[in-house]
């Protein structure tokens, strides 16, 4: 159904501008000379300014990319060996209640999750702070690094392990020289999304955070409930530009990928 | 052996932080607010055996369930989130349709593009899209003052702090959830079959109902749960687009938990939320098993 109609073509310009023009307002808005956030009244980058010296809004980014790097880590290795065991152990007693607990934290509301584990780690009389960040984010995230994996591992040829197995490769080595390597980009986005998961995360990080381990969102939050602030303008700006240039790099060097697999493909066949 | 460590070191992770967590908060549900550290009662107290653990189970009630029957915040609260979220994913679907359906129907070389266009939102942080709504929705916010300068209204719309703008809220931070199941389902499909019918006399409009949307069933059933089941337990939208009288359960479940400190309470009203989202949940997994049999 290739047609480029007048309605088709309305329903994407609404349905992006839609989608892009909050943002594209809050950007323009964070150069706002004015205190009030809706009056324009110059251009001027001092709210930046405010933003880059005000010393609580840097311990909580710095706070939060160390929970995120480390949750999504540890997150991506846990998810990985779950999607291995999802796809390859076949049948062990307790595997009902394994892909239950992979695939419940997906649509288990935050605030049940968050609560849990709070009442979890007040049981077991456990310290609040970036530790208990870090479990927390590993848990939920783990298992959609699992869910992305185990998808690229169905189809994975297993006669490649098999001949890596016959020449002499050990189990281990058979993962790490062959399997891990093609499956690479699955865990290479399982990653990403942990990390993103985990800058994004306000409810979970607010139940299992104590007092000197305030997140960036936490931090966003108790800013922006009081209502607009120019600060939280700029550091919007700032996510965005981060978070754009990531996935348009990303997304080149996979497109790369992918025509360069095509190119040796062709010189394959010829 | 490596078998085993493979199963066991994610299984043990599991079982430590998402089984043990929620039995916990089945057994505080269980039990009475305390005036005490932590702030239930019973605890359990193994150093005294077998009478400690029979005293345990015989001070474990229903207390807080019944409490949730009597009084009316929590029904309505309930009552409230099914709402929201049933009109939300309406509404979400309204909006979705069409773009999933332009995106279908572009040219070949533009898809990657308009696929990374929807994506992308999904990776910058959900409580900055929600906060950019508050600038736009206030009393003297950027909608009020266009509509103001082009005389449409003469005195601003309240729509901060409002049920419309938790609807608005909701349908722009899930809209790519919704898109993306329909354009798959959208893309898939065999352009013949529109010509075909239209060959035998339908009109566009007759071919769409007949043809394309029940074809694209299947995406429209996975987009509305992946927007309604998340959106039931919500709390960032209703906290801060909604208003005093925006009744969410999520929201209800927090304020229980930290302004009020009835951790028994907040535990109660969590377990009937999980019992249920089990129902939709089990009916999108349903959906999902049936699309994959049918596709072989």
């Amino acid at each position: 159904m290739r047609r480029v109609t007048w309605f088709n073509a309305t329903s994407l310009t609404l349905g992006f501008a839609f989608l892009y023009l909050p943002m594209v307002i809050l950007i323009i808005y964070s150069f706002n000379e004015s205190k009030l956030v809706t009056v324009w009244a110059g251009f001027s980058t001092k709210w930046y300014g405010e933003l880059l010296s005000n010393q609580s809004f840097l311990d909580a980014a710095w706070v939060t990319v160390k929970v995120a790097v480390m949750s999504s880590s540890i997150a991506t290795v846990l998810g990985t060996m779950a999607a291995l065991v999802l796809v390859r152990s076949g049948r062990f007693s307790g595997r009902t209640l394994f892909s239950g607990m992979i695939y419940a934290p997906l649509v288990m509301p935050e605030v049940i999750t968050g609560l849990s584990l709070l009442l979890l780690f007040i049981g077991l009389n456990i310290d609040r702070g970036v530790m208990t960040i870090v479990l927390a984010h590993t848990t939920f995230s783990m298992c959609f690094v699992s869910v992305v994996v185990s998808s690229r591992l169905v189809s994975f040829d297993r006669s490649l392990e098999e001949a890596a197995l016959d020449l002499g490769c050990s189990q281990m080595q058979a993962f790490f020289l062959v399997t891990l390597p093609i499956i690479a980009p699955a865990v290479i986005s399982g990653w990403l999304l942990a990390f993103t998961l985990s800058l994004d995360d306000l409810v979970i990080a607010s139940f299992t955070a104590g007092p000197s381990s305030t997140t960036l969102p936490i931090k966003i939050w108790s800013s922006i409930r009081l209502g607009l602030s120019p600060e939280i303008n700029a550091l919007s700006t700032l996510m965005i530009a981060v978070v754009t240039v990531g996935v348009i790099t990303a997304s080149l060097i996979s497109k790369r990928g992918s025509l360069k697999r095509q190119a040796d493909e062709r010189a394959a066949e010829t | 052996m490596r078998r085993l460590a493979l199963i066991a070191v994610p299984y043990i992770w599991l079982l430590a932080l998402f089984l043990v967590p929620f039995l916990i908060v089945l057994k505080i549900s269980l039990s009475d607010i305390a005036m005490a550290i932590p702030p239930y009662t019973p605890t359990l107290d193994l150093t005294e055996g077998w009478e400690g653990l029979k005293d345990f189970f015989s001070n474990l009630d229903f207390d807080n369930y019944i409490f949730l029957t009597t009084d009316d915040l929590y029904w309505k609260a309930y009552l409230s989130s099914f709402k929201i979220a049933v009109i939300a994913t309406f509404l979400t679907l309204l909006v979705g349709y069409p773009i999933a359906y332009g995106m279908a129907a572009a040219p070949d070389h533009w898809r990657p593009t308009l696929m990374m266009l929807v994506i992308l939102p999904f990776w910058t942080s959900f409580l900055i899209r929600v906060y950019s709504w508050i600038g736009i929705l206030s009393n003297e916010g950027y909608l009020n003052q266009l509509l103001l300068s082009l005389g449409i209204i003469s005195s601003p719309l309240t729509i901060l702090n409002t049920n419309v703008a938790v609807y608005i809220g909701i349908v722009y931070t899930y809209l790519p959830f919704m898109i993306l199941p329909i354009y798959a389902a959208l893309e898939r499909m065999d352009g013949s079959l529109l010509e075909a019918a239209e060959d035998l006399g339908c009109s566009r409009i007759t071919a769409f109902w007949l043809v394309t949307f029940p074809l694209s069933k299947n995406g429209i059933i996975a987009g509305c749960f992946l927007v309604f089941i998340p959106t039931i337990g919500e709390f960032v939208i209703p906290s801060l687009l909604g208003g005093s009288r925006t009744l969410m359960i999520g929201k209800v479940l927090w304020e229980e938990f930290f302004n009020n400190r009835d951790w028994p309470v907040a535990s109660a009203v969590a377990v009937i939320l999980l019992l249920l989202l089990i129902i939709p949940i089990i009916l999108f997994q349903r959906n999902e098993q049936k699309q994959r049999e049918a596709e072989g």
